[in-house]
């Protein structure tokens, strides 16, 4: 089989080739290792790849279907992850200086569970430093390029993971969403993105941003795909108490259980100014196909989602703030050669460290949490942030999900919004509610700009709804093939 | 003019529990450095911390056993600040709400009230909150060194209302404390491996007075008799300031227990924000009255209680319940041989006296001892009965203490039962009146010590087994037949 027609294959697809033998993962493998060493000098969706650990573990998976113990649809399937998931002897940066040449010696939580289901950990990916960001342009590694128009950002901060499935580096990949940072990068490169209810996925093994907002989330290319890795990593977890105990569904068959036809709800609220009117059409069409397949759709008021930025940019900032005091140059990490004692050590190694949008929010998050200002900021914000959950739960009384826009506006040029923070932070002003609220969300492509740039729909579903969210993206992507068109990157 | 001490006392008590307070990795002292660690001792990127339920448990029963009414839910929050013996740069900790609220540490005053389990105050506690050990730094000249193995270890922290008096009423506290902690199997307490650590906050103001002095902060107090001297120590000095017209600088002071002297390690200036915040990385967990009724039903009698028990139920002095009460262990192995012997006072005498000195000269631990409740017990009724005499006893005891055996079998082995045939015995007696018609007389007279020129030679027949009460008896019995 040639190498060019496995990778943009879901795993779906790849599995089933897997099963009857018309491929093996090493193969598989192969071709992915080729695709990255041909299009990533351009794409930039890498921090780092161990081909031969790769290839290893493909190895492993074809003698274990060979001996007749695969485990499922992931066996053998590479998955790239996110360079803030813990790989045991893999490299974890964050993207960072601060962490350049570290290795982790241990794996995260969803890291044994990919392993457990057979998956190969493909890659260390990109991301704005920390997950700090919208763009990756954060990133101290390098500049991911959107892979339909490599002058354009792939969103962020989950941008590496997102391009290297765009650009067919790989058929899945992990990524984590702490205010938009999967479902904004899936919208701009045209992949499908899920944020899972907080408390679905364990976080044990994310380097932390913002503890209550982090949740772990798939890139696939088709929402098929996207339920079978959440089902893989799904679940409760003794080692993160904030981790949920309940079953997990069985997502991918629960999209064929689940039909419809589902009440949907649109809030006013997310079809503001600022929202881009090819992307406000592309959305419009997309309810608009939604009501055609029978589903009620209805107007729901979510009035807190106005203070949503600013409550996310305390809460987030506090919790960073307090998270990132352990990359201190003591125990690893960059440590400064020029510092004399214990307090220039932290000095010197955090400022020569962190790069400036991280500081930005360190200091951000230390003012709040001030004697004296945090009953002002971080107890105001914690109190909308309540206000923003009860907008959506009463939304639910009526509706089974909303639909809106994932992105306001479609991929932008690198470097636009680098020297305006407010610019930037704006374009997670559709996604941030859904992490405030503690909710799962889903971006699934629904067109492309006139300059063909892909645009994203949300779907944003009920706390521990994901089966019920995924069954509703199916419904419309079964019906569109935006997901059958790949950029060109010859 | 007199001034008089107000004194609080901040006490950190290490929980006893086998694994860390965030982590599954061991507990245990003494260690090669940092083999006791894991990612999130370590704090290691994407390392979380979840809450080791036994170490709450511990809490609750120290608060239970100390009064303290025992919080709903407990909650965890962030105290940030920076130093390299601590991994995350932030303690988790608990701010707002403290597991314990209130309670008291009823302590014992010295006087000789005390003998009559009198002269006791209740010092009143503010809070009791759970959190986690740091690690410890290693100072050289070639740089400092950090061993994480302390870090994570279960850690409480009990804080006093400031109603201490004086520097030895400190040093009852946190005997009484310890004592307490050991009992319920809350800590060991130990002071060398810093189990328990003390800071003292003391301010002098003229007697009677009811407002509050300036108040300095004493730290690093590393054994309960540095804790009485440091205070004591800042008493003078703080008495001395003022009458030479000085002030009182709040501060933090270092003592010195070696060489008795303070220095000032920081000034208030210099006092943190710790921008405490709720740890988003731990549910808060909710501690229901099911919870605590299983706690309350593991914790002991309280030391003070038992205390008073033995004194006025058994009618043991204050001499022996002194030293059988502050040891658990110790006490338990009295209740014991007190209720099989039936007489308490008896075996109270015999562990306090004869078996704690016999263990301490052979250096064996009371777990360890080949003496036991039912030695006790059987020596006592042996006495008792007048099968064996004091100095047979003694021998009795010295042999259990070696083998084990109950003291039956080595009376009958050794030969030391006492005389109880009454017909040989009259014979004794009898041939003793014979011998000696004056002394006869005397007593006859109404010398009624002239009884006791008998009893040598009544003794020297029996070779000493014959018991002194029953000679004594028998003798004037006889005499009162002539």
């Amino acid at each position: 089989m040639m190498s060019s027609e496995l990778f943009f294959k879901p795993i779906t697809e790849l599995a089933a080739l897997l099963e009857s033998g018309k491929t093996s993962s090493v193969e598989l493998m192969r071709a992915f290792v080729g695709r990255t060493q041909a299009v990533d000098r351009r794409v930039q969706a890498f921090n780092s790849c161990d081909e031969s650990d790769a290839l290893a573990q493909a190895r492993a998976s074809d003698l274990r279907r060979a001996a007749g113990g695969a485990i499922g649809p992931l066996d053998g399937i590479p998955v790239g992850l996110k360079d803030v998931i813990a790989v045991a002897g893999q490299p974890l940066t964050a993207s960072s200086r601060m962490l350049a040449g570290f290795v982790s010696p241990y794996d995260a939580t969803v890291t044994r569970k990919l392993k457990e289901a057979g998956a190969i950990c493909w890659g260390r990916l990109n991301l704005d430093e920390f997950a700090m960001g919208s763009s990756t342009e954060n990133s101290a590694t390098r500049t991911t390029g959107n892979p339909w128009d490599l002058d354009r950002v792939p969103g962020g901060s989950s941008g590496g993971s997102a391009a290297a499935v765009a650009a067919g580096e790989a058929p899945a990949a992990l990524g984590s969403d702490t205010g938009g940072s999967i479902r904004q990068p899936a919208a701009l490169c045209g992949v499908v993105g899920l944020k899972p209810t907080y408390g679905r996925v364990s976080r044990y093994g994310l380097i932390a941003f913002a503890s209550s907002l982090d949740q772990i989330g798939p890139f696939a290319r088709t929402v098929e795909d996207a339920a079978v890795a959440l089902g893989a990593i799904a679940g409760h977890d003794p080692l993160d108490s904030t981790s949920f105990r309940s079953e997990v569904p069985d997502y991918r068959a629960e999209l064929a259980r689940r039909r419809g036809p589902w009440k949907l709800g649109i809030a006013r609220e997310y079809f503001a100014e600022g929202l881009d009117p090819e992307v406000g059409a592309a959305v419009e069409a997309a309810i608009a196909h939604y009501r055609k397949l029978g589903c009620e759709i209805r107007e729901v008021s979510l009035p807190h989602t106005k203070y949503a930025v600013a409550a996310y940019y305390i809460i987030a900032t506090a919790e960073c703030s307090s998270n990132l005091s352990r990359y201190d140059g003591i125990r690893y990490g960059h440590r400064s050669p020029a510092a004399a004692d214990a307090l220039d050590i932290y000095f010197k190694s955090r400022a020569e460290g962190f790069g400036a949008e991280v500081k930005r929010r360190i200091i951000l998050g230390t003012y709040v949490l001030s004697s004296g200002y945090y009953d002002a900021y971080y107890l105001r914000a914690q109190k909308v942030r309540t206000l923003i959950r009860r907008d959506f739960l009463d939304a639910y009384r009526e509706v089974d999900a909303i639909l809106t826009p994932t992105s306001p506006t479609a991929a932008f040029k690198k470097g636009e919004r680098a020297a305006d923070p407010l610019a930037m932070y704006l374009s997670d002003i559709y996604t941030i509610g859904v992490n405030l609220a503690g909710l799962p969300g889903i971006s699934i492509p629904c067109g492309f700009t006139r300059g063909k740039l892909p645009i994203g729909l949300q779907i944003i579903g009920k706390p521990f709804g994901e089966a019920e969210m995924l069954a509703i993206a199916h419904a419309y992507e079964r019906d569109h093939d935006w997901n059958r068109q790949h950029p060109d990157l010859r | 003019m007199n001034y008089e001490a107000v004194i609080g006392l901040e006490v950190h008590v290490q929980v006893k529990t086998r694994s860390k307070m965030f982590s599954r990795t061991a507990v245990s002292y003494g260690q090669p450095e940092n083999t006791l660690t894991d990612p999130v001792v370590l704090a290691l990127p994407g390392a979380l911390p979840v809450m080791n339920r036994a170490a709450l448990d511990q809490v609750v029963k120290a608060g239970i056993m100390l009064g303290c009414e025992i919080a709903p839910v407990c909650k965890w929050d962030r105290k940030n600040y920076f130093y390299p013996d601590s991994p995350k740069n932030y303690q988790i900790s608990q701010y707002d709400q403290p597991i314990c609220l209130g309670g008291f540490v009823e302590i014992e005053l010295p006087g000789a009230a005390r003998n009559l389990m009198g002269g006791h105050r209740k010092i009143p506690l503010t809070r009791i909150h759970l959190e986690e050990d740091v690690g410890k730094l290693n100072h050289s000249a070639g740089g400092s060194l950090i061993d994480f193995n302390r870090a994570g270890t279960p850690l409480m922290e009990i804080v006093s209302e400031p109603e201490l008096r004086s520097a030895d009423e400190a040093f009852a506290y946190l005997t009484a404390l310890k004592t307490v902690m050991i009992y319920g199997g809350v800590s060991d307490c130990d002071m060398e491996k810093g189990q328990l650590r003390c800071d003292a906050n003391v301010s002098i103001r003229p007697a009677g007075s009811a407002a509050l002095g300036t108040k300095v902060e004493l730290k690093n107090l590393n054994s309960i008799s540095f804790v009485r001297a440091g205070i004591a120590h800042e008493i003078r000095r703080q008495t001395a300031v003022v009458e030479r017209g000085g002030t009182i600088v709040q501060e933090t002071r270092d003592y010195d227990g070696q060489t008795g002297v303070s220095q000032s390690l920081r000034s208030k200036e210099m006092a943190h924000d710790y921008r405490y915040f709720p740890d988003p990385d731990l549910m808060p967990v909710r501690v229901d009255e099911a919870w605590k009724a299983r706690i309350r039903a593991e914790c002991p009698e309280l030391p003070f209680d038992k205390q008073r028990r033995f004194f006025s139920d058994y009618g043991i002095p204050y001499t022996i319940t002194s030293v059988l009460v502050p040891d658990r262990g110790l006490s338990d192995f009295f209740e014991e041989a007190a209720r099989l012997s039936g007489r308490p006072q008896a075996a109270g005498n015999w562990i306090a006296n004869d078996l704690l000195r016999e263990l301490g000269r052979a250096g064996i631990p009371l777990a360890d001892s080949k003496v036991r409740p039912p030695h006790v017990a059987a020596l006592v009724k042996l006495l008792d009965s007048g099968a064996i005499l004091g100095a047979a006893a003694r021998e009795v005891f010295s042999a259990m203490m070696e083998t084990g055996e109950l003291p039956g079998a080595i009376v009958d082995r050794q030969g030391l039962r006492a005389q109880t045939n009454t017909a040989e015995l009259d014979e004794w007696c009898r041939a003793a009146l014979a011998s000696d018609p004056r002394s006869v007389a005397d007593f006859k007279g109404g010398k009624d010590s002239a009884i006791n020129a008998f009893k040598g030679s009544v003794m020297r027949a029996a070779k000493g087994k014959a018991n002194p009460k029953l000679v004594d008896e028998t003798l004037r019995r006889l005499l009162g037949e002539m």
